[in-house]
């Protein structure tokens, strides 16, 4: 089909030049040899972008204008008409490439647009270490008159030793506490011993020994003062408190 | 020699005197010597610190005031004995005499007389002059009456001049506080606004040793009552608890977990030689030198399971357990060697209820026999003759400090104020 109007279009032009030719010919008498057909016209393409600098998340406009082209694409969109606009919102930094094809060749013309990062929220929002440790790190809690890290401590120990491992500035303290039963002195030996037992679990996660403190504080400062089972699970942990 | 109530076992001898058929001993009030007007409340006070002591001293049966004749003795010559020896006082013995305040001093005359030797009745004269003062008063009747308790308790020193150390909130932290054996003249000696625990007197009286947070981690720190500082003593690491004095004054026991788990240790006074007596997996803390001998040593260790009362030798060889079963804290070893004090529940355990009580141990056959009935008690302390006991309880409603005879009768309470444990009696 390309090729039928192609050869019409020559034939349409060959027939005028003989009509030009006979006109002349009546007032001159030899024609002068038929010059050769003029080449097809080279397409033009031009494309911009505006804006041509935008943030993350926003839009930009293409527009391109394109003359004898019979195939115009803009590279990664698609076949385009001859002229056109179109909305853009490129994720990242973008050169678009308009190709502009015709009987007289190809042209391309590029336009980029530039994709800013938003600029980065205020600093105060950013959670510090502390606040992430407050909120990721769990208690390790143990039954009556133990210091084994039993199943429950140990999931919350596990998570602790990944988050601790990916934050390997912290560093902080293991305070060994036990409920109000029993003797004072002896609750101080018994909190030293979860602590130490949590500390123990933690290394053995991998996190290092160097960063972790331990206190005993036995019976002394109680999580919670009613006398009862409830209250008592919660004054037998291995609490963790960040070091500043 | 003494048969205490049986409960659980036959009987047990405390050997202090405790028990022997008591000496009836009448106590007159003193007769004021003088006119001076500031000599009738300075009598009211002697009179009742004199009472207080004989009464508490384990040994006498008071004779009831209102057997007394009317007429009051003030001397030899206004005593009558055959009234004080006869029915219905019937007194064996008869402790009387005068007090006055003349010019800037308080003076006090008094006798012991033996009611039942009518030709030769004196027993004890003693005279006594102090700067006029409730103190003074109070002074001078712990003395006269220890003079008594000492001829007639069998050569054992009385202990009305001795203080108990304990630990008090009254401040609004755990400090350091002192009193006389018959909880008067209460007094904090630490300012620490810290958390402070486990005061332990020096056997010269001198040197408290005692554990304290003041600097982060529980350490053990002596102070010098003398000086009113801190002496020189090493930081070990770790949580350092339960000091105790070796009986010559020159070395403590405490448990230490400098490496890694709570351990006896034994350190010179200044911090050097530290040597470790026990290694094995689990609590070992609140150790007592036998005081007597200073060759065992008596703790407690939780590597059967629950806490448990274990004693070996000095050099930490020889190990024994004491108590068969339970949960079982806080030894005391008698002053004669003979006994342990400990506190234990034993029935306690998960689930159980149960109350944590003061026991009395022979340590040659493990007899034992239980002395407290009521709340939880904890932290029993002998008294330097071995016929007090001191300890905590919260039988009248929150932690207060309580006395009683080493038999377990005439239990009464010393503090009110606050909350106030961890009581240690001097040596002396």
């Amino acid at each position: 089909m390309k090729q039928s109007r192609m050869k019409w279009i020559t034939i349409v032009a060959a027939l005028a030049s003989l009509m030009v030719l006979a006109t002349a010919g009546c007032k001159k008498k030899e024609a002068p040899p038929p010059p050769p057909p003029p080449p097809p016209p080279q397409p033009t393409a031009s494309l911009t972008a505006n804006p041509n600098s935008i943030q993350q998340g926003e839009s930009t406009t293409l527009t391109w204008q394109t003359t004898n082209a019979t195939d115009v694409t803009l590279e990664g969109i698609g076949a385009v008409q001859a002229n056109g606009s179109q909305q853009v919102t490129p994720t990242q930094s973008t050169t678009y490439r308009l190709i502009a094809k015709g009987a007289g060749g190809t042209q391309e013309a590029t336009a980029r647009v530039t994709v800013t990062q938003p600029p980065p929220p205020p600093v105060a929002a950013a959670p510090s270490d502390e606040q992430l440790f407050n909120q990721n790190i769990r208690d390790a809690f143990f039954d009556y008159d133990k210091s084994d890290i039993r199943p429950d401590a140990q999931q919350a120990l596990m998570a602790d030793a990944a988050f601790l491992q990916q934050h390997p500035n912290i560093r902080f303290t293991v305070e060994g506490h036990c409920d109000e039963r029993g003797s004072t002195e002896y609750n101080l030996g018994l909190g030293d011993r979860r602590a130490t037992a949590v500390k123990d679990f933690l290394v053995q996660q991998g996190v290092s020994a160097d960063r972790i403190r331990t206190i005993s504080y036995g019976k002394e400062k109680p999580f919670c003062t009613e006398h009862g089972e409830p209250c008592w699970q919660q004054n037998r942990r291995g609490h963790f408190v960040y070091q500043r | 020699m003494l048969t205490l109530p049986a409960f659980s076992q036959d009987w047990i001898r405390t050997g202090t005197g405790l028990g022997v058929e008591k000496v009836r001993l009448a106590v007159p009030d003193f007769k004021v010597a003088t006119a001076d007007a500031t000599t009738p409340p300075l009598q009211q006070v002697f009179d009742d610190v004199l009472w207080n002591d004989l009464a508490n001293a384990g040994i006498f049966d008071m004779v009831s005031k209102s057997f007394y004749p009317l007429q009051t003795p003030g001397t030899p010559q206004e005593l009558t004995i055959p009234a004080w020896g006869n029915p219905p006082p019937n007194a064996s013995m008869v402790a009387f005499g005068n007090l006055g305040v003349t010019g800037t001093d308080l003076q006090v005359q008094g006798w012991l007389y033996d009611a039942k030797n009518v030709s030769a009745p004196q027993v004890l004269g003693k005279q006594y002059k102090e700067p006029s003062s409730k103190d003074s008063a109070r002074d001078i009747a712990h003395k006269f009456a220890a003079e008594i308790i000492f001829r007639l308790g069998g050569g054992i020193p009385a202990i009305t001049e001795s203080k108990i150390f304990y630990i008090s909130t009254r401040s609004g932290h755990k400090e350091v506080w002192e009193m006389d054996y018959d909880g008067a003249n209460q007094r904090q000696i630490t300012r620490l606004g810290s958390i402070s625990l486990s005061p332990r007197i020096s056997p010269d009286g001198n040197r408290l040793a005692f554990t304290t947070f003041a600097h982060g981690s529980p350490d053990i720190v002596i102070w010098s009552l003398e000086l009113n500082r801190f002496l020189t003593f090493p930081r070990f690491g770790g949580t350092n608890a339960s000091p105790a004095w070796s009986p010559d004054g020159t070395k403590l026991l405490f448990s230490s977990s400098r490496n890694g788990d709570p351990e006896i240790y034994v350190v010179d006074d200044n911090g050097a030689h530290l040597k470790r007596l026990t290694a094995y997996k689990g609590v070992d803390i609140s150790p007592v030198w036998n005081p007597k001998t200073a060759a065992q040593i008596a703790w407690v260790s939780d590597r059967s399971g629950l806490p448990q009362i274990y004693i070996m030798d000095a050099d930490g060889a020889n190990v024994q357990r004491m108590t068969d079963t339970g949960y079982a804290v806080s030894p005391s070893w008698s002053p004669n060697g003979q006994f342990l004090l400990f506190s234990w529940s034993r029935k306690w355990g998960p689930g159980e209820p149960g109350g944590q009580d003061i026991y009395i141990m022979d340590t040659a056959s493990r007899q034992w026999v239980q002395l407290t009935r009521e709340g939880r008690n904890d932290f029993p302390s002998w008294s330097p003759d071995g016929r007090h006991i001191v300890f905590q309880s919260t039988r009248s409603g929150s932690e207060q400090i309580w006395t009683m005879l080493a038999d377990g009768s005439q239990q009464h309470q010393l503090t009110f104020t606050g909350s106030n444990t961890m009581p240690n009696w001097s040596w002396k």
